[in-house]
């Protein structure tokens, strides 16, 4: 198993405070951010019912897909997806190595807005998850493992889970 | 990719459904959707074609309950199973925690089994996975057919290292949990090893 991807509660909120900036500078609805395996990291936005975790999973989908048409048109990959609808839109970009952000947004905003608000809050959204990486970088050559809450699960407690 | 969140306490591991076209893996999916309690999953999302058949995948979020506070949700994908769709089975697997392999049990679709396992480790070996170092199950589906082959030949062709092996009748929910319980422990386990615990 590779290492488990992790979100420390400092690095949480300072990019919660990111996205937040980042909804209202650029007039957006929704800015939502995931990992490239499907995992849901944070979201901000006006869009109360979204069903985040299949935006989620469809998200990661439709970015390995496209990744893998790059690369049979031998490019390394298109580090942006724009997506036009009728009334709203998605702008969809990598933010570190293996983070994706999506932004969704009407005729409040435009394309080249988001574009320019992404940009900046990718650079300091790329410094948070360099610092999450070099925690727990450090937690593992000290070997606390990464002060999992596993370290004690019991059987019982797996037992427990499915009953 | 196990996913661990300690500001929302929430841990998310991924499960991938894998076997030969028509095994029944989005039925096990189904089926799980539809005896699971409202409040503890999500929606069933199906990108499959006209006819049912598996066009990328299924994806399933399931939530288990609370270990030691964290909230623990199971991610389960299913792959398409028909052979001219590796590409999307190849990207499905970013990321796996752990695998169900769904084997059909008719004689007819014996060689389609051993040609999905192998088709398995070749595409984990890309991602850089060793089938025999990942949590791992099989599951003998289709166990009501007349034409079915035996528990020991199913066995001694496709199961190679000991794995937990269920027999299912997926479309009527025979075997159906106990197949997930069993990856869901391993993983589990995993995470506890990997932690050091
Ligand atoms: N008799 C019987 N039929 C089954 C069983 N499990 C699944 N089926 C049926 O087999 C057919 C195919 O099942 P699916 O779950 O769609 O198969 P799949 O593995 O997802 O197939 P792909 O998406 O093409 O990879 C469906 O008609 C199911 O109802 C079983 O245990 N017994
Ligand atoms: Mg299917």
């Amino acid at each position: 198993m590779t290492t488990p991807v992790v979100m420390y509660e400092q690095e949480y909120e300072q990019l919660k405070n990111v996205i937040t900036r980042l909804c209202a500078d650029a007039n957006a609805k929704f800015v939502f951010l995931v990992d490239k395996s499907g995992q849901q990291i944070a979201a901000h936005g006006e869009m109360l019912n979204l069903d985040t975790t299949s935006l989620a999973s469809l998200t990661a989908g439709n970015v390995a897909a496209t990744d893998g048409l790059a690369h049979l048109i031998g490019e390394r990959g298109f580090p942006v997806l724009s997506h036009e609808g009728e009334r709203d839109h998605m702008y969809i970009s990598k933010v570190a190595s293996h983070i994706i952000l999506v932004v969704i947004f009407d005729e409040r905003s435009s394309l080249g807005l988001v574009r320019l608000r992404v940009k900046r809050a990718t650079g300091e959204m790329t410094s948070i998850f360099e610092s999450i990486d070099s925690k727990v970088a450090r937690e593992r050559d000290v070997g606390v493992g990464f002060d999992s809450p596993f370290a004690e699960i019991t059987e019982d407690d797996i037992e427990a889970l499915f009953n | 990719m196990t996913f661990i969140n300690y500001a929302s306490r929430e841990i998310n591991c991924k499960i991938v459904y894998y076997g030969p076209g028509l095994g029944g893996k989005t039925t096990n999916l189904q089926y799980i959707y539809d005896s699971t309690a409202a409040q503890s999953k999500g929606k069933l999302i199906s990108l499959a074609t006209e006819t049912d058949r598996t066009l990328f995948f299924d994806f399933l979020p399931l939530d288990l309950g609370t270990v030691r506070g964290f909230k623990t949700r199971f991610h389960l994908y299913t792959v398409p199973g028909q052979v001219f769709y590796d590409a999307s089975r190849k990207l499905i697997l970013k990321g796996v925690d752990g695998v169900v392999f769904v084997a059909d049990s008719q004689r007819e679709r014996m060689d389609a089994n051993v040609e999905s396992l192998y088709n398995l480790e070749l595409n984990l070996k890309q991602h850089g996975y060793e089938l025999d170092k990942l949590p791992y199950v099989v599951q003998f589906n289709k166990r009501d057919l007349p034409n079915i082959v035996s528990y020991e030949d199913l066995k001694s062709e496709l199961v190679r290292n000991g794995e937990p092996i269920f027999e299912s009748v997926a479309n009527r929910g025979i075997g159906v949990f106990e197949t997930l319980k069993a990856v869901a422990k391993q993983v589990l386990m995993e995470l506890r090893k990997n932690s050091g615990g």
